[in-house]
């Protein structure tokens, strides 16, 4: 809590000074110092490994923008870690403190209006885990139950409009992490867990018993994960969209995610083991920075 | 930097808007703070008490030990045992509702160090105070009730503003277990409309005027029990 509120109150101070840090290839340029957000632990898109390092699927398509980005900078970058949090990482790519912002975040249009995403990369399917044995199938199931979800996250948000539309109404309680709202579900206090489904994929995974739980129902809704750079920052927006096109061009993006989420991966050398879904490979087809109320049209 | 207040009409999905939620979370805050505020205050007062007694060696023992069992456990790790750990025990405990659980937790810790402040406040007192008491013939429960209780709560009525204070701003571990306060909603809403710094700016200002308000209403507290010349200045307790 206390590392949030002091991000944000730096972010508020500094917030005022932001508009000379806009051209990032400039001041790459001029300092030799790139700052790439990252998270400690979104899954196989970005985690650390200790000791200041960070690996994962965004981490490692980030680290070829700033190769191209060194290229248009004429020298070689240092490339300094910054960790985010859902709390802070907008504040700190808008004021200048995170040049490339390489964790999990979902571009929506409210953000668009803050910052700008590269083309989307990967895309999140909200899922409702349950316990094998509870009978839950579907959404309309969950009437009357507690569902789970972590502060923090926009997931519930879906069902919360689902909810209406389907008429139901039901509690929702929250985890103060993601570790936390599967034991809600696993110790019998919530009766399903509502998150992304490479999460919830991966703590059923690593859980005691995997075959006690299931992922049931309708996909919640679809949510575009990108890389994020600050808005106005046209030339690094421009370098990045070519390195991620052309990575989705030359099957480069499907050989990365092989790597981080069909194979065993550090520090552990266990798998993810998440296919590629469907709206992920239309992602790539067609590489685009759409918003995921776009997606929700469809 | 923008500003965009309007944020707080906007409606969260379920139908009532961003400032509603955050009065329901405000009122949850003051339940979790309120309700172990009570426990608190009766529990330390009767351990704190206890720890004073002479010739009861192993009740003072166990009062000592309810002290340096729930003051030496961070809250955090106090909550979670109490929510995951003891159902998992005694199975009855899931039927409790965690808002309890929480209460209890908050409560006992909260107790421990207020019981600390009754021990010290009645360690305050000359001894002459107990002695006096018993000469007028008052039992120990008497002496306690009419003589040294009364003093000691006046002499901790500043340490006992400060915990009361501390009581409310430590409800935010509620969130850790899913009581639906505002340090949860802070951190839940401002996920969901990205505008973290106008949310958390009201957030704070919920918890400094709650707490000024305790400090308040204990200040109010204070000047009313006052008896002139009884707690002098310096603190050298009542001669």
């Amino acid at each position: 809590m206390k590392k949030h509120l002091l991000a944000l109150a730096i972010a508020a101070v500094a917030g005022g000074a932001s508009a000379q840090a806009n051209d990032t290839v400039a001041k790459a340029k001029a300092s030799g110092v790139v700052t790439m957000g990252v998270r400690d632990s979104s899954g196989a898109l970005s985690y650390t490994l200790g000791d200041g390092k960070y690996a994962g699927y965004h981490v490692e398509i980030c680290q070829r923008v700033i190769a191209n980005l060194e290229k248009a900078a004429g020298r070689k970058l240092e490339v300094k870690y910054q960790p985010v949090t859902s709390q802070n990482r907008i504040p700190l790519v808008q004021n200048g403190t995170v040049d490339i912002e390489c964790g999990s975040t979902t571009n929506n249009a409210t953000r668009q209006k803050d910052v700008a995403f590269l083309p989307t990369t990967f895309v999140e399917e909200v899922r409702i885990a349950v316990k094998a044995n509870s009978g839950i199938n579907s959404i309309a199931q969950l009437a009357g139950k507690n569902v789970a979800t972590t502060t923090g996250t926009t997931s519930v948000q879906h069902l919360r409009k689902h909810e209406r539309g389907a008429g139901i109404q039901f509690n929702e309680i929250y985890g103060k992490d993601h570790a936390e709202s599967f034991l809600l579900l696993e110790s019998g206090r919530a009766d399903a867990f509502v998150m992304d489904g490479a999460i919830l994929a991966g703590n059923i995974a690593t859980s005691k018993n995997p075959a006690d739980f299931k992922l049931v129902g309708e996909v919640l809704s679809v949510e575009p994960i990108a890389i994020m750079v600050r808005k106005d920052d046209a030339a690094l927006k421009k370098i990045g969209d070519d390195t991620v096109r052309e990575l989705a061009k030359s099957g480069e993006l499907a050989k990365l995610w092989d790597k981080w989420f069909q194979q065993p991966i550090p520090p552990k050398n266990t798998k993810v083991g998440y296919a590629v879904s469907e709206s992920t490979k239309a992602a790539w087809a067609n590489p685009n920075d759409k918003p995921m109320e776009e997606y929700a049209k469809k | 930097m923008t500003w965009d207040w309007t944020v707080f009409l906007n409606d969260d999905g379920s139908g009532r808007t961003y400032l509603q939620w955050m009065f329901e979370a405000w009122r949850w805050t003051l339940a979790v703070a309120g309700a172990s505020w009570v426990i608190a205050v009766l529990t330390g007062a009767l351990v704190g008490t206890v720890r004073t007694l002479p010739n009861s060696p192993w009740v003072v023992r166990i009062a000592n030990a309810w002290v340096e069992l729930f003051r030496n456990i961070p809250i955090l790790v106090q909550l979670f045992i109490w929510y995951f750990v003891v159902p998992r025990v005694f199975p009855f405990f899931q039927q409790v509702p965690g808002f309890l659980l929480v209460v209890f937790a908050l409560g006992f810790f909260t107790s421990a160090r207020i019981a600390e402040q009754v021990r010290a406040g009645i360690q305050a007192l000359p001894r002459g105070q107990r002695y006096a008491g018993l000469a007028m013939g008052f039992t120990t429960a008497q002496t306690y009730r009419y003589v040294i209780l009364p003093m000691a709560f006046r002499i901790i009525l500043p340490p006992l503003t400060s915990e009361s204070m501390n009581l409310l701003k430590n409800s935010s571990v509620a969130f850790a277990v899913s009581i639906a306060e505002l340090t949860m909603f802070a951190m839940q809403a401002q996920e969901e409309t990205s505008r973290g710094i106008e949310i958390y700016l009201a957030v704070t200002a919920l918890y400094a005027v709650s707490a000024f308000a305790v400090n308040r209403v204990f200040a109010f507290i204070e000047r009313r029990v006052q008896i002139p010349g009884f707690i002098v200045a310096g603190g050298t307790g009542g001669h």
